[in-house]
């Protein structure tokens, strides 16, 4: 389900984290290509809410997602203070809108704690544990599964 | 077994290459060419696809190759006479051969009965030839003095040493299958030779110790029994002695071109018997020469060098440059703001970046180009068999056999190609009682051509047949409810009737044209690759169909526009014209639909914003349109907001990117500022649903969502 499945438990794993609609998410660093200050999209027609269109980087074709509309916490509204985490997804790249980036921690791998049993499909989908860091509980993100075809009532 | 898959895949490319050959050949037979090193040619390619077959364990293949290079042994001992039938029956296994070959590549099961009655063909010719060889003997035997390569009828003795290298087993061959094939020339004794053997501890079990020696009596010649070591070639020690034959006076009547071409640099030592092909293997002098062996081998003509290059690297090539001519567009853009004081110097340096960025393009471009040679070769195998299939008289002639074309657009048109053929074959050519009454030759010439024009490929099917019979074509296309019993249409509209949907339906399936599909599609396939049909047509003198293509799919023309503030793309392919319309010239049909007034014809007006869910409200202020061609609903009015101007853009997908198909879009480009613009697939767009029309069904948008992925 994810690449840090072949970092054993004991060793460190190192995460960037990030706000989403000011909830606390990380992901892995391995996973993160770059990240970018956020410039306009070329929106694609008949795409999705949480699609906010492609943009060029360095001549390649990368579709943009927010990540808010993504994990339905509502929509980011772009601006020049959000940046977008570029990231790799298998063999494509895709880029993700979010807040801001606040920090990068360090964590065991077994400090991740799996996703506690919650009612709502698309947290259960977004997110492949939590981590609690000083009272504040940051969110894992399933990058594989932000890219994934979206339920359809949500055009 | 990695090792083996890869073998195995340079096997398959070595065939392709062959089997090119061996059409090649056959073309040339067929046009007369009797050549014995054209057949020898023809012989090799298929002995060597036998070879590689055999050391894959691909049964069948070899079975059919061996059957197949047995006609061309008998041809080229003149025991079989290549007449028009047995052609015939060479191309029809050719085209088997090929089918053989793709099964086996693709591991997947090939026609079994199509198998069987080829091979039962090919059989009757030896069978046949069986039957007469008392008959057609002795007067072969008068040609005796004159003709090289007529088989001694007395056997020789070869004496052969062979042993092979580690190598030879690391490449994947095997000592049994090169014994059995020397078995198949005549009658063998081998003896082992174990004595290099080391004890059992000793011994490194990868390693090569056994050696052979052969002794092999055959009516072969040295070429045959040489040509079985062909793919072991600087594996092994190999030296094949023939002993000399007190009764003949010649040295072997049996040599073929090849073997004495190869000795009449040392004439000396062929006489001697002897010819060591690799005494010292790892000598780096013993390794530069033996490729020189090779193609003196494989051919009269040296081929051409040429380079093996994995295409993914080409296309990624391809891409950079792409992202070059992108920069340069940038560049120049920003240059051009700059004050006219600023930019005096820099301009006449950025046109030289310019055209070398173009020359860089035109340079790339022409790695992925091939001539449409093989294409027009395999339309012409095409025409034959149809020629066949209706009892028809036809010639076909080719031009501009070199003109290069990118190679996914090559493999775009062999449908199309291969269904305009057939048609004009099965449809334009007359029967040769038709032609002899309209005081016509006999025979139809089919003439297909190709050449370059102002930076697009141009290609012509034309035939001198009948011409289309226009009020046929009219009635079938009321019969089908196609168009209106009233409606009146000029000649050329009558003759695009051929191009709508459904005017060929499944129910003419015919064996030949395997129909059932019809001119739409031919027209489609094009479309897909970026081009436009035409017909011209005259009435007892035969139709022209022509196919105008981009020469590449990387690069394409397009007409910048803005639709709803954003700035897209629409192939200048798909483009009639672009009108500026009077508001008297729009009118409303009903609640939404609107029509544009033409000279006087009206066609539907497509709101491409809203099609493509940029904007819901309807624009009345619009009054620019791009006049489209599109094969589901004709000609069509896309309303934009804006028309800019006309550029060459680099296609990117963004399937790839984004992992879905976007309706009515059909790829991407990076525009000069550096923004990617959408390119406007015209086809597609006439097919999306009207949003302002059905915004209020509930539905919808879920049959959107669905086109969505």
């Amino acid at each position: 389900m994810n690449a840090s499945d072949v970092v054993s438990d004991d060793m460190d794993i190192e995460l960037v984290a990030f706000s989403v609609a000011g909830l606390k998410h990380c992901l892995e660093i391995t996973k993160i290509l770059e990240i970018r200050r956020w410039s306009a999209v070329t929106a694609l027609p008949h795409a999705p809410a949480e699609v906010l269109g492609v943009m060029n980087l360095r001549g390649a074709v990368i579709p943009i997602y927010d990540l808010a509309a993504r994990f339905e916490l509502g929509d980011t509204k772009p601006s020049e203070r959000n940046v977008v985490i570029v990231c790799a997804v298998g063999d494509k790249s895709i880029g993700l809108l979010v807040e801001a980036v606040s920090e990068i921690i360090t964590v065991r791998k077994d400090a991740i704690q799996a996703t506690p049993d919650v009612q709502s499909e698309a947290t259960r989908d977004c997110i492949v544990g939590v981590i609690s860091i000083e009272q504040e509980m940051t969110r894992v993100i399933n990058i594989d599964f932000v890219a994934t075809e979206k339920s359809v009532e949500r055009v | 077994m990695s090792q083996n898959n890869s073998i195995r895949d340079t096997l398959f490319e070595e065939c392709q290459d062959l089997l090119e050959a061996l059409d090649e050949g056959l073309n040339q037979i067929d046009e007369g060419e009797r050549d014995p090193e054209v057949i020898n040619a023809v012989f090799r390619a298929v002995h060597s696809i036998k070879g590689g077959a055999g050391a894959f364990a691909l049964t069948e293949l070899v079975a059919f190759a061996h059957t197949y290079e047995t006609i061309f042994d008998e041809v080229r001992s003149d025991r079989l006479i290549l007449d028009a039938p047995l052609i015939k029956t060479l191309f029809r296994g050719a085209d088997h051969l090929v089918q053989l070959v793709e099964a086996a590549r693709a591991d997947t099961d090939h026609d079994a009965e199509m198998y069987q009655a080829i091979l039962s063909d090919l059989n009757a010719y030896l069978a046949d030839n069986d039957d007469e060889e008392e008959v057609e003997f002795e007067p072969m035997a008068l040609d005796f003095s004159v003709a090289i390569d007529l088989p001694a009828p007395e056997t020789s003795v070869f004496t052969i040493h062979f042993a092979p290298h580690e190598a030879l087993y690391k490449n994947g061959h095997d000592p049994v299958f090169l014994l059995r094939s020397l078995a198949e020339l005549g009658s063998t004794e081998a003896v082992l030779d174990h004595g290099d053997l080391p004890d059992i501890e000793k011994m490194d079990p990868a390693d090569a110790y056994l050696k052979w020696s052969i002794t092999l009596e055959t009516s072969e010649g040295e070429g045959p029994v040489r040509d079985v070591f062909e793919f072991v070639e600087g594996l092994c020690d190999l030296t094949v002695n023939k002993e000399e034959n007190p009764a003949s006076t010649e040295e072997s009547p049996v040599l073929s071109d090849e073997i004495q071409s190869e000795e009449s640099t040392g004439q000396e030592e062929s006489r001697a018997t002897a010819i060591a092909l690799n005494d010292q293997p790892s000598s780096p002098a013993k390794a530069e020469t033996s490729p020189q062996d090779v193609s003196t081998r494989t051919g009269s003509k040296p081929p051409s060098p040429s380079l093996r290059v994995d295409p993914d690297r080409v296309d990624r090539l391809i891409n950079t440059v792409g992202e070059l001519i992108i920069n340069q567009s940038m560049m120049a853009q920003r240059v051009s703001q700059l004050s006219q004081e600023q930019r005096r110097d820099i301009e006449n340096d950025l046109e030289d970046y310019k055209l070398l960025a173009r020359d860089i393009q035109e340079g790339v471009m022409a790695i992925r180009a091939q001539p449409v040679k093989p294409l027009f070769r395999r339309m012409a195998r095409i025409a034959r068999e149809a020629a066949h299939a209706t009892d028809k008289l036809v010639r076909f002639e080719t031009s501009g056999e070199s003109t290069e074309v990118d190679k996914t657009v090559i493999e775009g048109l062999v449908d199309p190609l291969t269904h305009m053929i057939r048609n004009a074959v099965d449809h334009g050519v007359e029967t040769p009682e038709q032609r002899r009454e309209a005081g016509k030759d006999e025979t139809g010439t089919i003439h297909i051509s190709a050449s370059h024009r102002s930076g697009s490929v141009y290609i012509e099917i034309r035939d001198d047949g009948a011409g289309l019979n226009r009020q046929k074509i009219f009635d079938i296309a009321v019969a089908k409810g196609l168009i209106q019993q009233s409606a009146e249409l000029t000649e050329s509209e009558i003759d695009n009737l051929l191009f709508l949907p459904g005017f060929s339906t499944a129910s003419e399936i015919s064996n030949l044209s395997g129909r059932g599909v019809g001119m739409d599609v031919v027209k489609n396939a094009v479309i897909a690759l970026g081009g436009r049909t035409s017909i011209a047509s005259k009435t007892g003198a035969g139709t022209v169909f022509s196919i105008v293509l981009p020469l590449t799919l990387a690069v394409m023309d397009g007409m910048v526009i803005t639709v709803a503030d954003q700035t897209m793309v629409v192939p200048i392919s798909s483009i009639v014209e672009t009108i500026r319309a009077e508001t008297d010239d729009v009118h409303n049909l009903d609640a939404q639909g609107r029509l544009l007034s033409i000279r006087g014809n009206f066609v539907p007006i497509v709101d491409v914003a809203q099609r493509l869910n940029l904007r819901v409200e309807k624009n009345d202020a619009e009054q620019v349109f791009l006049l489209a061609d599109t094969v589901a609903s004709g000609q069509t009015a896309l309303a934009v907001d804006a028309i800019h101007d006309q550029r060459q853009v680099v296609v990117k997908s963004i399937e790839a990117a984004y992992g879905r198909r976007v309706p009515g879009i059909s790829a991407a480009t990076i525009l000069g500022d550096g923004k990617i613009a959408m390119i406007v697939d015209p086809e597609s767009i006439v097919q999306l649903p009207d949003v302002a029309r059905s915004k209020d069904t509930p539905l919808f948008s879920k049959e959107l969502a669905h086109e969505c992925k």
